[in-house]
């Protein structure tokens, strides 16, 4: 048998894909595991050993820990609302209804916006003075107090406004309406992470309900009217039926929005830089930080190494669930 | 799926959608508007004047045109390089039956996940060794490389789809390797192409992580860093950063209302992305 030609052989189509692929992504990978266990400072071409010492470092600093808790309460965030919401959602839109390209594609679009531009136009929107949040506040609170004030009478809709102003006094929040243009949404250690959060939902709801329209769509109609003939309606249709036929896609989701909350950088980044006070931080961030302002390459390193082994389990479920419906 | 929705289901999903588009559609309102304006009067007032002064100054001043330009040379060739080489490995995987087939497949998947602070600092690192950092070159590898993992995978579950018979009878007739290639899996895989185009295209020109790792100079950077940048510099003219915001998107808007099939596509076909 003839020796196939050179060009006529895989390597001649896989050579420099691969090679590329090597230089620039597989070799950095595991790079980055030697480094972590370096004092390199980014510059210097000499750079020393330094054995375990960054871990040692890292597992007693508490922003590391701060980071780590942010990240997980943006992993249970992240499975809580837009899962939910985008199921729901794409549910709902897979019934013949009116215009309903018109409202898939305004919860889709912010997936199309950079990461930049979502971060400026939410720090637009929670900037104290010229943002939509606060003037909003401000001017549904001056009409509270204009309704309560000129309409004093013991009308039930002044005692319930009255109730609301009480309460919204009781919270602390400010009840004057100029005062409510001075919340600092993104100044304040308390507000915001949950400030930062809305912004990311806003993103995920529309990636996740695309998710779940395409699963609907191939879900076989018969088995979802044979229900139907049976009696199943509303709620029970939908968990005891259709949920349940959803469950790869499910997955699937859970282990992106693992893997995406342990990435979350962009928005971090941009709005608070992690402050104030931490209060922000999560691990893509504080590892840029260390790397790129304090020079501290090892040290970033580290930290890598940490998220890598955080998340290498969801996905390496992953790719055996991908090896398992190629063999299936 | 059959039967109608509550009218009070539907109302709620409106009532939702439009408070989906507001943070867009206010910041489309505030563009328009000047700063002195938006600073005593709040957003939720009526406009004194509308101008078109904030996307004029973004676009010559803050120098929006450069860092777009600049978006484009590194997005344009780093698509190139992405197409042409995933569909060469998706071919080449495919085609062939070889022992190393499915491995490398996977090996391609795998790395695909690699979480993107794992690459951070060696990449820096080859950068600055290979003397491409702070170059247009810089992006441009790096998207390249690091973006053929997932068109790989897409574009090679695609070829998968095509039957094998329809080489082998052109094998038949003479032609090569490269031939079958050009003529026959290409234009095949063209739906799997233009869907991981349109994703990559997004993916490439909305990076700010890498150009941000990457670049250092003001004049390379492109829009999503040079954005970022222009919010230290005009710190609280939000008119101004807005409009510039806006102006960024149009690109991205632009391929996803054309190809917005593709878009989702590619979405669900491979919901791995890097």
């Amino acid at each position: 048998m003839r020796r196939t030609p050179w060009l006529q052989s895989p390597a001649a189509f896989l050579w420099l894909p691969l090679l590329l692929y090597t230089v620039w992504v597989i070799y950095p990978t595991f790079s980055t595991i030697l480094l972590a266990f370096s004092d390199w400072d980014g510059v210097s071409p000499q750079w020393g050993w330094v054995g375990l010492g960054n871990f040692r470092r890292l597992f007693q600093d508490p922003a590391f820990y701060q980071a780590l808790k942010n990240n997980l309460i943006w992993l249970v965030v992240f499975l809580a609302i837009p899962t939910s919401g985008g199921l729901f959602l794409a549910y709902l839109l897979n019934h013949p209804l009116p215009l309903d390209r018109f409202l898939k594609v305004s919860f889709y679009l912010p997936l199309v916006l950079s990461p930049t531009v979502i971060a400026l136009v939410w720090a637009w929107i929670y900037h104290p003075q010229q943002g939509l949040l606060n003037s909003a506040l401000a001017t549904l609170l001056a009409f509270l107090v204009w309704a309560w004030i000129y309409h004093p009478q013991q009308g039930l809709l002044n005692s319930a406004l009255a109730t609301l102003l009480a309460f919204l006094r009781s919270l602390g929040l400010p009840v004057d309406p100029e005062a409510a243009r001075s919340l600092g949404w993104l100044g304040d250690p308390k507000l915001a992470l949950g400030a930062i959060l809305a912004a990311a939902c806003w993103r995920q709801v529309g990636y996740v309900m695309i998710l779940y329209l395409a699963g609907l769509k191939t879900l076989d109609p018969e088995v979802v009217e044979a229900a139907q003939v049976d009696g199943a309606t509303g709620w029970i249709l939908f968990w005891r039926v259709i949920f349940p036929l959803l469950m790869p896609i499910t997955t699937l989701i859970v282990v992106i929005s693992t893997v995406d909350s342990f990435r979350s950088f962009d928005l971090v980044y941009i709005l608070t830089r992690g402050g104030p006070f931490h209060s922000t931080e999560v691990l893509a961030n504080y590892m840029y930080l260390a790397a790129f302002h304090d020079y501290q390459m090892g040290y970033a390193a580290a930290i890598a190494v940490v998220l890598m082994a955080i998340t290498i389990v969801p996905i390496a479920f992953f790719l055996r669930y991908t090896v398992r419906r190629e063999e299936g | 799926m059959k039967g109608r929705l509550h009218p009070f289901l539907v109302a709620s999903l409106w009532l939702l959608a439009l408070l989906w588009l507001l943070p867009m559609a206010g910041a489309l309102l505030v563009s328009f508007r000047t700063l002195d304006d938006l600073t005593l009067r709040g957003f939720w007032s009526w406009p004194e004047e509308i101008t078109l002064a904030n996307y004029v100054r973004a676009w010559e001043e803050a120098g929006v045109r450069r860092y777009l330009l600049n978006s484009f040379i590194i997005t344009l060739p780093s698509l190139v390089g992405v197409l042409l080489l995933s569909s060469m490995a998706a071919y080449a995987l495919v085609r062939f039956r070889f022992r190393w087939a499915f491995p490398l497949y996977l090996l391609f998947l795998a790395f695909n996940m690699v979480p993107f602070q794992m690459l951070m600092l060696p990449v820096f690192r080859l950068s600055n060794q290979l003397g491409v950092y702070d170059t247009y070159w810089a992006p441009i590898l790096f998207h390249t490389a690091f973006q053929l993992g997932f068109a790989t995978f897409v574009l090679r579950n695609f070829a998968r789809t095509i039957p094998p018979s329809l080489f082998e009878s052109a094998v038949i007739d003479g032609a090569g390797e490269w031939t079958l290639f050009r003529r026959i899996a290409w234009p095949l895989m063209l739906p799997g192409i233009a869907a991981v185009a349109t994703l990559e295209f997004t993916w490439i020109f909305n990076d700010f992580l890498w150009a941000l790792v990457l670049l250092g100079r003001d004049e390379l950077k492109p829009i999503t860093t040079g954005l970022a940048n222009l919010r230290g510099q005009y710190i609280t003219d939000w008119p101004l950063i807005v409009a510039a915001s806006l102006m960024a998107t149009v690109p991205t808007l632009l391929v996803f209302f054309g190809l917005q099939r593709y878009f989702i596509q590619g979405l669900t076909l491979g919901a791995t992305k890097g």
